[in-house]
């Protein structure tokens, strides 16, 4: 009988949640390029003297002194650019960041408490999930009439939480009838930190992607919102260069060079983050790596 | 005799992996005989779906077949499986050789009903057909698989598992095919319910005569029902027979450890083990039998070379077709033959159950 | 010695569907005992309401109605009372990948055990304790292997694991949720001497199930048969097995995969089953009015349609069917 330690036959195989393996090409070019963003909105503006500053350079395009040309006050594109790119990433991240804490506490505590309470909560976020979501932000930032960048996260957050909360309720919902939960039920740890050691960490992989999702949101719609006006105009953002740009007709006057750089920049960014969420998707899920198939003549399947 | 239906020569099948290409099936060699049941037996990572997928034209990248041959004799004339594309191959499939998958409910469309699912294949493959001929044909099926025809509407999730295994053994037959792979039908299913579809399953061998290729790791059920088996480890086959003579006497260690894995039921109480270690990871290249580090009776040829399949030289019964690959059974590796621990029967087969 | 009790255990379920809500009895008025250095084999098929009573003496669900009392005490509701209770009754699940949570190393699922329990309380003796239980499991080098994840194991390293985890808390009463049947073939009767081994060293009161004939009556010494939230028929395990006496007992024993079969075949003997195999429709909610495997039942007559009692097959074997009345001198009090 085996009465010797069962000698490991099995040599080690390559971890799955752990990244030892190659990161997938998605995630390193969608994290390549936000940080790329994100180090232009951190430090960018530091070197950038005055966006703000006009000149009578009014709508030049692009020349060696200004090199993605001016506006029609005659102020530096890509000094806008470069502000605006502060002013959009840090909506975009405090929007993030609220609605994932926002969503991830109704989803878990629905999820693991069940019941009425369970009942009570998806009500809740079903009805924030049918009110009309733009109309929404209209009327509130309309209302409020703050200044800054938190009070348009909040707003969007407000807003834009429940998706989220299903997507986390549904997977916690999941997790918590996986074997190791009631295992460690019977092992007799307490619930909380059954809710903070077990679960929690395995729900990362889907708060970090709804993350991901919600940042893109909170940039579009901000830049949404900046471009129909109704966000603060005193900081400049890539939607309110696009506002300040359609008011003056920058689209008829051939302007190029003021619209379609803070345009591009929005694209750029919302793609990349969808490649960090394929990226992780890819990296949590290994079947959906694209194997490079055998080269063989002849060979076929 | 019996006449070939499938020959399978030397086929080889490579996964891609990150560590570079897995060889999955390593030059599996077997034949298929009209009305023959084919028992594969084998454990979790021995190869036994993929040499079912294969056969069946059914692999996904990053599976490929990398070598070998399949042929089919159909009509007289040799088909070979391997060179079929686009519509003879789609013809060939399902007509001529079906399959019945392990999970029924991952293999059934959830959101079509049973009859939906049935014309499909009808459909696919009798075009000409009217409506009301293939009404006529799914309630046909049913009926031979043993389901009320009140049936043809409930969806699978409706249905419990026993009878979603009974419509995909009808969608299986269908098309009258001369060859049914199955693979693990039952093992997901109660021992009644699985009591039931296997006696359905010969019923119905004898009523139209297709030949079954069997694959499931549940040894002592192969032992009773097929009749013949091939026992893979490793992607390979390591031993291959007829039923009766590996009833007899089980040659290769890895069998008879196998047939010792399942208590008898009815027997006397003797002491039980399984077998130490855990099947080979296939990604790392093997040096030798890829048995060895399991086997008890290994010796200084197994860790060098891998053993080839051949009829041992010593053969109790006097059945020549019983193929071995261990070097114990080779005269010029093992010149005093096998230990007497191997080669026995482990079934008293004189005495007939109540 | 240990016992662990269980009187008239009542389970059940209201399950929605579309006609509205039904009532699912999945265990109803079971009673058994557990005793330390046994091994009891509750055997059924799936639905048969086997894992439902695992899980209750898990205390993962509470029971309907009914007694559960360990060494004559009833079970407590109190956090104090049901830790004391986790520390006497362990539990090892089925699925071996599942049960192991896949952030966490080994070290970390067998020291939680130790800690929770008080067994071990600091580094050193957790460290020393993990390696003791690791060795208990025959797994080793004990450094290598708790450093591990669950995903880089085999599952039967997985499943030792599994029992190591249930060994820590030092139990006296271990359930086996059908601990083998998602391994592989040549490693179950490995892992199943590895909880006989342990059984016998800390003279374990073992629950073990499964719906496995044969390695039921190897394991265990006393074998109880459910079908549809009852035991049916129970008694020594080579009687129950050699001299099925409920009619399920003999479909269960008649159906399971036998190479002895052949023979019967060969001798061209028409294969008469010991009751009618009807093609099964969609599971339904059970007579609740008569015996339950009435429908089933080629044996069945019209006394049937009452709930039949426990009778006496021989004097510890217990059936639950009407066939047995006459032959039984001391019938138990009849229930319905």
């Amino acid at each position: 009988m085996t009465a010797q330690p069962q000698a490991l036959a099995m040599p080690r195989t390559r971890s799955r949640w752990i990244p030892r393996v190659r990161a997938p090409r998605k995630l390193v070019i969608g994290l390549s390029v936000c940080a790329f963003f994100l180090l232009i909105a951190a430090i960018g503006p530091l070197l950038v003297h005055n966006a703000a500053a006009i000149s009578a350079d009014r709508l030049a395009p692009p020349s060696a002194a200004h090199p993605l040309g001016t506006t029609n006050t005659g102020q530096d594109v890509l000094s806008q650019l470069i502000v605006g790119a502060r002013g959009s990433m840090t909506v975009g991240l405090l929007a993030g960041v609220l609605i994932i804490v926002l969503s991830a506490t109704v989803g878990i505590a629905g999820a693991m408490t069940g019941g009425l309470a369970d009942e009570a909560l998806s009500l809740l976020s079903n009805i924030f999930l049918v009110l009309p979501g733009l109309p929404l932000v209209i009327l509130i930032t309309d209302y409020i009439r703050a200044q800054g960048a938190l009070p348009i996260a909040v707003i969007i957050a407000i807003t834009g939480w429940a998706g989220s909360s299903r997507v986390i309720r549904a997977q916690t919902l999941s997790l918590r009838r996986r074997d190791y939960i009631d295992a460690a039920r019977v092992t007799g740890e307490p619930a909380w930190r059954i809710m903070l050691f077990e679960v929690l960490p395995n729900l990362a992989p889907i708060l970090a992607s709804q993350f991901v999702f919600a940042m893109i949101g909170g940039i579009l719609t901000e830049a949404g919102l900046a471009f129909l006006g109704l966000s603060n105009i005193n900081t400049v953002t890539w939607g309110s260069m696009l506002y300040f740009a359609q008011n003056a007709q920058a689209l008829s006057l051939d302007a190029w060079w003021w619209f379609a750089p803070p345009g591009l920049c929005i694209s750029l960014v919302g793609a990349a983050l969808a490649l960090v969420n394929f990226g992780l998707d890819e990296l949590i899920n290994p079947r959906l790596r694209a194997a490079t198939p055998v080269k063989r003549k002849g060979a076929r399947s | 005799m019996s006449d070939v239906v499938l020959s399978v020569e030397d086929l080889t099948v490579e996964y891609a992996s990150a560590n570079g290409p897995v060889r999955a099936v390593d030059g599996v060699s077997f034949e298929l005989s009209r009305g023959e049941v084919l028992g594969i037996a084998g454990e979790s990572g021995c190869g036994k779906s993929t040499l079912a997928h294969a056969i069946t034209r059914l692999l996904r990248p990053p599976g490929t077949i990398t070598g070998g041959t399949v042929h089919f004799q159909s009509d007289g004339q040799a088909v070979d499986v391997l060179g079929l594309d686009g519509e003879p191959l789609r013809l060939f499939r399902w007509q001529k050789i079906a399959m019945v998958f392990q999970s029924a409910m991952n293999a059934l469309n959830p959101v079509l009903n049973v009859r939906r699912q049935l014309e499909d294949v009808l459909v696919d493959h009798e075009p000409g057909r009217s409506r009301a001929w293939r009404r006529a044909r799914c309630r046909e099926l049913l009926e031979l698989v043993g389901i009320d025809v009140d049936r043809l509407s409930a969806y699978p999730h409706q249905l419990s598992g026993g009878m979603r295994q009974r419509v995909m053994i009808a969608m299986a037959l269908a098309l009258r095919p001369d060859v049914i792979v199955m693979d693990e039908p039952t093992t997901a299913l109660d021992v009644v319910v699985q009591r039931e579809i296997l006696d359905e399953i010969n019923r119905l061998r004898e009523q139209f005569g297709f030949a079954v290729v069997l694959i499931t790791h549940d040894l002592s059920l192969l032992l009773e029902i097929s009749d013949r088996i091939a026992v893979m480890y490793g992607g390979r086959i390591v031993e291959y027979g007829p039923t009766g003579g590996m009833l007899d006497a089980p040659r290769h260690p890895y069998t008879v450890g196998l047939t010792a894995s399942f208590p008898d039921l009815r027997g006397d109480r003797r002491p039980l083990a399984g077998i130490p270690g855990s099947p080979p990871d296939l990604s790392q290249p093997i040096e030798g039998c890829s048995f060895a580090p399991r086997c008890g009776h290994a010796f200084a040829p197994c860790a060098a070379t891998a053993p080839a399949l051949r009829a041992p030289a010593t053969t109790p019964s006097a059945d020549e077709r019983m193929t071995v690959a261990c070097h114990l059974y080779d005269p010029a590796e093992a010149p005093d033959g096998p230990p007497d621990a191997l080669g026995k029967s482990l079934f008293n087969l004189t005495e007939v159950p109540q | 010695m240990t016992t662990l009790q269980v009187r008239d255990l009542v389970k059940n379920f209201t399950v929605r569907s579309a006609g509205g809500r039904t009532t699912l009895t999945a265990v109803d008025k079971v009673s058994f005992t557990l005793r330390s250095g046994e091994t009891v084999a509750l055997v059924g098929e799936s639905g048969s309401g086997k894992s439902t009573i695992a899980r209750i003496l898990a205390r993962l669900t509470s029971p309907s109605a009914g007694e559960i009392a360990l060494d004559g005490q009833p079970l407590g509701t109190s956090r104090r009372a049901l830790r004391g209770y986790r520390s006497e009754v362990q539990m090892v699940f089925q699925d071996p990948f599942s049960s192991l949570n896949p952030l966490h190393s080994v070290r970390y699922h067998l020291r939680r055990p130790l800690q929770v329990h008080g067994v071990a309380g600091d580094r050193a003796s957790q460290e020393k304790g993990v390696a003791e239980l690791l060795s208990r499991v025959h797994l080793g080098p004990a450094e290598t292997i708790a450093a591990r994840y669950p995903h880089e194991l085999s599952g039967g390293q997985r499943q030792r694991i599994a029992i190591a985890r249930a060994l820590a808390p030092r139990p006296r009463v271990l359930l086996a949720d059908e601990p083998v049947s998602m391994l592989d073939v040549s490693i179950r009767l490995e892992i199943l001497n590895l909880i006989d081994e342990l059984k016998r060293a800390d003279d374990l009161a073992v629950l073990y199930i499964t719906h496995d004939l044969a390695t039921a009556r190897y394991f265990a010494s006393t074998i109880m048969v459910m079908y549809k939230g009852e035991i049916v028929e129970s008694g020594p395990a080579d009687d129950v097995i050699l001299r099925p006496a409920h009619p399920y007992t003999r479909l269960l024993a008649s159906a399971a995969p036998d190479p002895r079969n052949r023979l019967r075949r060969n001798a061209a003997a028409a294969s008469v089953p010991a009751v009618r195999v009807s093609p099964a429709g969609r599971q339904d909610a059970g007579s609740h009015s008569g015996c339950r495997f009435r429908a089933r039942c080629a044996l069945a007559t019209d006394a049937c349609a009452r709930r039949p009692p426990d009778f006496h097959a021989a004097p510890d074997h217990l059936v639950r069917c009407w066939n047995h009345a006459e032959h039984d001198s001391h019938a138990t009090k009849e229930r319905i």
